[in-house]
């Protein structure tokens, strides 16, 4: 009892609000490189991707039904959106917080300031985190919005008094559950991989067969949790069919505590990793 | 109170291998307060030595503590040290403003002080005109004092200096440092390196010779030359008579060479017994055979040292 009072005191008596303010400055300058870096400019391409052919879909195709619209928006969330644009977009905006740095060789400033570096890293991976979810966001908005306006006041309908706003929160919910646990795994690869592209495409690998898995190596997945909050569901064949598959279903509150608990394993084991990283430019 | 080891920086048997390559080897050091330089070639070890000071590096072996702290905790140690790198990069895009501020929020000061605060460093440096210019378009010189600025701003009580007149013009350079001159004056540790000797040798107090990752000498400059025996000390005399003097030094075993300084007026002479040659000197003035206008030692500047130590006069960094 004592000493989980020892505990809080210690807590407590920690300066979190001088974290509170670096953390929010180191948020302010992330967030506005992610946006407006030109090197990141093929990720706004990969999240709107999808947006230019459903407007060019509701311009020509006037035959489509809403049924089936509603399951094609499910097909490309997640086929393009969970397992590829999300998956390289989180990869591109993770991977460069701290790796990117180094190739720029501008990380030293960070270190080179008075703050705990737990804190850098929590700052950045809130950084990534908010750029991530605010791009792919307002794609998946975007996307959702079009499929059904076209449809004009039935479409409205579906929307705001069906259940299409439902399916958006949900989409949304996903799209940020993806995110946390994407860029935590690539934060992490960027502290420990010199090339973190190579590792990213391994775990696109075991993310594509995490359906033929042991149950146990299942749960060390992202996509693993993600599957099993789709709220719509959708036929698929082939190839896609298996991607699709869910062998071991879980509840969707143990799924996205799954899933947090995943990435607050992988950003403990950031933070423990870069108090002991060292400014060596020339081999990186 | 201030105990000795809160006041200096201390290096204990610190060592610091990049796989198998040497970094530095068993550094011990106790720096006090004032200005010191760190003189060595290219891949000496100086900049490794201040990376391992400032956190950037981890020693291999052993412990170093800055006035008692220590890189683990940053909070406490950054707010006393200031770095200037010699990386010549930045973040993208911003303005030399942006720079210093930005670096000034994350030490937790509000919006109107890190704005004064920006302002005084950027004025210290020169660079107040150039401050919402965006650092990409600023010339090397430029880029320099923006570093300058960016390690001198939250007013450190430990100022690291890696090469830092490196692309400032002569103005700039001297400006530099008078600014370091009298950082070192107000009782700051200002710990820097430069190929400059004459300048260096100028201003700092002690010097830290480094050659291949080892500590070869370290100390106030006049003592490490002092220190060096095999080397007979050069002394320059202005006088009337170089001639006269020359023979009556010839008179001491001690005295290596003499040599009648080009314009005709002066004696450049190599002793192994300095103390001696002095008592002779005054001998000499006092018997008014030679009238002697000034003596100056001629090669106890870290220059002179450092090829006497290392063997090498070039390629220095």
């Amino acid at each position: 009892m004592n000493a989980a009072r020892e505990f809080a005191t210690r807590l407590f008596a920690q300066p979190w609000h001088l974290w509170m303010g670096q953390t929010s400055t180191i948020v302010r300058m992330e967030t506005r490189k992610n946006f407006f870096t030109r090197r990141g400019f093929w990720v706004y391409l990969l999240a709107f991707a999808p947006v230019a052919i459903i407007i060019i879909h509701a311009l020509v195709d006037k035959g489509s039904n809403m049924k089936e619209d509603t399951e094609v928006l499910a097909v490309i969330f997640h086929f393009y959106y969970l397992r590829l644009a999300i998956f390289f977009g989180c990869m591109g905006i993770f991977t460069r917080l701290f790796r990117g740095e180094m190739i720029q060789r501008s990380l030293h400033y960070y270190l080179l300031a008075p703050i705990r570096r737990e804190v850098l890293v929590v700052s950045k991976f809130l950084a990534g985190c908010i750029s991530a979810m605010a791009i792919f966001g307002l794609a998946i908005s975007s996307a959702f919005l079009l499929m059904y306006l076209h449809y004009g006041p039935r479409g409205l309908q579906y929307v705001f008094d069906g259940p299409g706003l439902g399916q958006l929160a949900a989409y949304l919910g996903i799209m940020a559950l993806a995110c946390v646990g994407y860029g935590s795994v690539f934060l992490a690869f960027s502290m420990v991989f010199r090339n973190p592209i190579v590792p990213g495409i391994v775990l696109l690998g075991w993310e594509a067969i995490n359906p033929v898995l042991p149950p146990t190596m299942q749960k060390l997945s992202v996509i693993f949790y993600l599957r099993h909050l789709t709220p719509v569901d959708f036929r698929t064949e082939g190839l896609f069919a298996l991607l699709a598959v869910v062998t071991d279903p879980v509840p969707a509150w143990a799924a996205v505590f799954g899933l947090l608990i995943l990435a607050l394993v992988v950003l403990t084991y950031s933070c423990l990793r870069v108090r002991s990283l060292e400014i060596n430019y020339t081999t990186d | 109170m201030t105990t000795p080891a809160n006041d200096r920086i201390i290096f204990d048997n610190v060592s610091k291998f990049y796989g198998d390559v040497l970094g530095v080897n068993r550094v011990t050091l106790s720096l006090p307060p004032g200005i010191t330089s760190l003189v060595g070639p290219n891949g000496s070890g100086k900049t490794t030595l201040m990376n391992l000071m400032t956190g950037l590096v981890q020693p291999t072996r052993g412990h170093i503590s800055v006035l008692g702290l220590t890189p683990e905790s940053p909070a406490e140690f950054f707010r006393v040290v200031g770095y200037c790198t010699q990386f010549d990069s930045f973040p993208k895009s911003v303005t030399g403003y942006e720079f210093v501020y930005e670096a000034l929020r994350l030490h937790g000061l509000s919006h109107s002080e890190a704005a004064q605060f920006t302002g005084e460093a950027l004025h210290r440096v020169g660079l107040t005109e150039a401050a919402h210019r965006k650092i990409a378009g600023y010339s090397k010189g430029m880029r320099q004092k923006i570093r300058l600025a960016h390690a001198i701003a939250h007013h450190p009580t430990v100022l690291v200096l890696d090469e830092p007149l490196n692309g400032l013009d002569p103005m700039a350079r001297a400006e530099s440092l008078a600014l370091f001159d009298s950082l070192g004056k107000q009782g700051l540790h200002v710990i820097l390196s430069s190929h400059i000797l004459e300048e260096v040798d100028r201003i700092s107090d002690r010097v830290v010779l480094m050659t291949s990752g080892y500590v070869v000498a370290e100390g106030n400059i006049h003592a490490v030359r002092r220190e060096v025996n095999e080397q007979p000390m050069q002394i320059l005399i202005r006088c009337s008579q170089p001639a006269v003097l020359a023979s009556r030094v010839f008179e001491l075993d001690h005295a290596v060479e003499a040599k009648i300084h080009a314009d005709g007026k002066g004696l450049l002479v190599r002793t192994r017994d300095v103390d001696q040659f002095y008592d002779l000197l005054n001998r000499i003035g006092s018997d008014g055979l030679v009238q002697i206008d000034a003596v100056a030692p001629a090669d106890d500047d870290v220059n002179s040292i450092y090829q006497y130590l290392i063997g090498s006069d070039g390629g220095l960094a």
